[in-house]
């Protein structure tokens, strides 16, 4: 049972890292949107396979917190506000694609040594949690730094918090009030940064943020 | 009875109170002579106790209070250094304060002034009584910064708000010198009580380090080459009777700093440390008191002398580590005193100066020597001590500086017996940069009575002067008083040094108050010995037999010859000797190398009516080849970096993630 319950955590934490590449490979936003979609999903399922294993019923709830916010309401309404500001078809990477594969394969495996590393007199599966949960942190802090768009620059803050749950489950004895904060601090994040891109548009035409730097005098 | 510690402590207080006292106050007009009456009582008061606890030898007393760090409180201690240095801080300071009596009267806005006296010297009192670490950084940078506001009383006029500035950027690179200093000697442990650290064993390679974090910490605020340039910039900007206590008192706070760390906290000391606190010390004697010599402001030329008595004191203090590493206890002992010795000496002489100074200064507005002169007739009382303090400070007996100068070269001469050779070859080396130092000072002092006080006045302010008020020249004369008694009864302050030698050296010079006729031996009899009142006596004697004789048999005969006008044919007293060219054989010799200085003559055409000029360049080097190149460097990288403040947020946001996965590599590699 324990190397069941080990190598589904295992398969749910690592799919977690490999949809974080697929949001690094997207240069769509609808795309990016979906694949975020599933992120959460699978940060679900993974939160809820912590819960079983773990026999932390609280942990339902953030699942449930996050399969509801993250993998419905916020996609769904990231995807109203990208139909209503009309860019849906905008291609808007900084950085070419296979630079930044390769970095973030980069960024794995330096989470790797360093997690495997420093971590080494926790329980296994908490250490494979915490360093697969550390590579989703830097590739979504990645998707932030190689994006223009302000919408997936809030997707990569998005999969970068998906990271720290998945860290906050994987160590045992989190309390559910730190968690549920977590979630509503991030729902809260999601609001204002959706007030401020539609201030933006309203003020420039575009959410572009190289728009602001322009608007500052500044070259790109 | 309540312990020592606790009764400076209350002092401390009491101080404090007076510059609340000082603010409340700051409307009425008796606060002047309100508050430096305070501050005179309570710095008797505190002299008192220190005194008594550093004759009576009561031992060390220890008080903590509850403020402070959390964890640590505050310690403070009063042993046998601490009192000695409490004697000269709380002796400058009533000085101090009967002189800003009369001084103070004369300040056009005392509210700028008078709260921050009282806080300064309580300042001074508490980094002397710390017994930790944390209490002594923040009573440090607590006296540097109530300095700095005295400092800045007068910030309108052209040069002091540069002074000031000057002065912050050094104090704060000094403190944080302490601080690294601090942290290495109280280790990974955090042991901040200095009991702890004493008790601590230290590496060769961290006392080495600690070392030369003092010299920085300790040296800047002492005024050691090439930390020296906020010191002639910043004391003279500050009103007279804080100058006196900036060069006086405050320079010697720093130097009771480096001595509890380097000799006390530290342990056993290496002979190399010796050697490069004898090289600075020297080099700073000889440097400084040529910058006295080439300048003709009075109180600057006063603050570079104070440059120059540092590295006297410095350079003792060398010669007693490397006796001490060498475990030779009575010689450490002697250098030790001496340093000591000198140490006091220069509080009262300085001190005493400084007033001078600022008496002049009162009386005709003017700090420039070139604009002075005759004013011995003018301030004949003013004039006296005057010499007094010049005569002291230029080492001439009977007075103190000869005793002290003449202990420190004492100490020199025990240098042969020292096992190595560096140290063979460097002390006699150092002892004759000591020898020229004490030289040039007396030229200097010549100079700066001379120019000032004999001759006839150059300026119309200077002719226009007047004696100045009982309550400055009760300062003046009861400072020249102590200089007279410390130079004819050197035995009786070697005798009160010696518990502190005891105490930190481990050795005591002999007792002097046995030698007959108040001699002082400071090895043996059959080495050396010296009788300060005996000299006064033969002096004294020679002089007037001298007059007598040339009145009773020289003057009184009637001779006929050609009028000879002294050498002094045009009237007017521009055309009178002048600070420069009294000092101009002396740039010529050590000028051309020290200070780069060039003499041009620009001699007109024939036929040109235009008179000939003759222009001096001289570069101060410090200045040119260290710290402007240090400020460009600063100003270059301020301006790159100054491009960090208009980058695009996804560059923000680069910048965050690279330096977050620098610092995760680091961890990966390193841990």
């Amino acid at each position: 049972m324990h190397n069941l319950a080990f190598d589904i955590a295992h398969l749910l934490a690592g799919g977690l890292v490999l949809i974080s590449f697929m949001m690094l490979y997207q240069d769509r936003l609808y795309a990016l949107l979906n694949i975020f979609a599933l992120h959460a999903v699978v940060l679900a399922a993974s939160v809820a396979w912590q819960a079983f294993i773990q026999n932390a019923p609280h942990l339902y709830v953030t699942a449930a917190i996050a399969l509801v916010f993250k993998a419905i309401v916020i996609p769904v309404a990231l995807h109203r506000i990208i139909k209503q500001l009309g860019i849906h078809r905008d291609i808007e990477t900084a950085v070419s694609i296979g630079p930044t594969m390769l970095a973030g394969m980069g960024l794995v495996a330096l989470s790797m040594v360093l997690m495997l590393r420093v971590t080494g007199a926790a329980d296994p599966l908490a250490r494979e949690d915490l360093a697969f949960a550390l590579s989703v942190v830097l590739l979504g802090l990645l998707v932030m730094v190689t994006r223009r768009n302000a919408v997936s620059q809030v997707v990569g803050f998005m999969s970068l918090e998906n990271g720290l749950v998945l860290a906050a489950t994987g160590a045992k004895g989190m309390p559910l009030v730190v968690e549920i904060s977590v979630a509503f601090s991030i729902l809260i994040a999601f609001i204002v940064i959706g007030v401020f891109l539609f201030r933006i548009r309203e003020r420039f035409d575009t959410v572009d943020v190289g728009a602001l730097d322009e608007f500052r005098g500044e070259r790109r | 009875m309540i312990p020592a510690v606790a009764q400076q402590i209350w002092c401390v207080a009491a101080l404090l109170g007076t510059t609340a006292l000082a603010i409340a106050s700051s409307r009425s007009r008796r606060s002047t002579a309100l508050v430096y009456g305070a501050t005179f009582a309570i710095s008797l008061v505190a002299l008192a106790g220190a005194l008594f606890s550093l004759i009576a030898r009561t031992g060390a007393t220890e008080l903590t209070l509850p403020i402070g760090l959390p964890w640590l409180g505050s310690h403070f201690r009063l042993d046998a250094l601490a009192a000695f240095f409490l004697v000269v801080v709380n002796l400058g300071a009533a000085a101090a304060s009967l002189y800003g009596l009369g001084y103070g009267s004369h300040e056009s806005m005392p509210q700028r002034i008078l709260p921050f006296f009282p806080a300064f010297l309580a300042g001074m009192n508490l980094v002397v009584l710390a017994d930790d670490a944390f209490t002594y950084l923040l009573c440090w940078e607590f006296m540097s910064l109530a300095s700095w506001a005295l400092v800045m009383a007068h910030h309108r006029e052209p040069d002091n708000a540069r002074a000031g500035y000057v002065y912050l950027v050094m104090a704060s690179f000094g403190t944080l010198a302490l601080l690294l200093a601090f942290g290495l000697l109280s280790g990974a442990g955090g042991g901040y009580g200095f009991a702890a650290i004493r008790s601590a064993q230290h590496t060769p390679s961290e006392a080495a380090l600690v070392l030369a974090l003092m010299l920085l910490g300790a040296g800047s605020k002492a005024g050691l080459v090439p930390l020296h340039v906020w010191l002639p910039l910043a004391h003279p900007a500050a009103p007279s009777h804080v100058s006196a206590l900036m060069s006086g008192v405050m320079t010697k706070v720093a130097i009771y700093g480096f001595i509890r760390v380097v000799f006390d906290l530290l342990g056993p000391p290496s002979w190399s440390a010796g050697v490069v606190v004898l090289i600075l010390g020297g080099a700073t004697a000889v440097i400084g008191i040529l910058y006295a010599l080439m300048e003709n402001d009075l109180k600057r030329l006063l603050a570079y002398s104070t440059i120059e008595n540092i590295g006297v004191i410095f350079t003792s203090l060398g010669l007693a580590l490397a006796f001490q590493a060498n475990g030779f206890g009575l010689a450490a002992a002697l250098a030790f005193t001496a340093s000591l010795f000198h140490v006091l000496n220069h509080s009262f002489f300085k001190s005493l100066l400084f007033f001078g100074a600022g008496a002049v200064l009162t009386s005709t507005g003017e700090r420039d020597m070139e604009k002075l002169g005759g004013l011995i007739h003018r301030m004949p009382l003013t004039s006296f001590v005057f010499l007094v303090g010049c005569v002291a400070i230029s080492a001439l007996p009977p007075f103190n500086g000869f005793v002290s100068e003449w202990l420190i070269f004492q100490a020199v001469l025990q240098s042969p017996d020292l096992p190595q050779w560096v140290l063979k070859i460097m002390v006699p080396a150092v002892g004759a940069l000591l020898a020229l130092a004490a030289a040039l000072a007396a030229a200097c002092f010549v100079k700066a009575f001379g120019i000032t006080f004999l001759g006839r006045a150059r300026s119309p302010a200077a002719e226009a002067a007047g004696e100045v008020d009982r309550y400055s020249l009760a300062a003046m004369f009861s400072l020249a008083a102590l200089c007279f008694l410390a130079g004819i009864l050197p035995g009786l302050v070697i005798d009160a040094l010696s518990p502190v030698a005891q105490a930190v050296i481990g050795h005591r010079m002999p007792v002097q108050a046995n030698d007959a006729w108040l001699s002082i031996v400071p090895i043996e009899e059959s080495r050396s010995s010296y009788n300060g009142l005996l000299v006064f006596a033969f002096i004294t004697a020679a002089a007037s037999l001298a007059v007598y004789f040339i009145h009773r048999f020289a003057s009184r005969a009637i001779r006929r010859g050609p009028a000879w006008g002294c050498g002094f044919a045009d009237p007017t007293p521009a055309a009178q000797y002048s600070g420069a060219s009294f000092v101009q054989p002396i740039r010529r010799v050590f000028g051309t190398l020290v200070f780069q200085a060039r003499e041009h003559v620009d001699m007109p055409a024939p036929g040109d009516l235009r008179p000939a000029r003759f222009k001096v360049d001289m570069h101060d080097l410090v200045w040119e080849r260290l710290y402007t190149p240090l400020t460009e460097a600063v100003w270059f990288l301020a301006d790159r970096l100054n491009q960090l403040q208009f980058l695009t947020i996804r560059r923000y946001l680069s910048l965050v993630f690279a330096t977050l996965v620098t610092l995760l590599l680091v961890l990966a590699i390193w841990s």
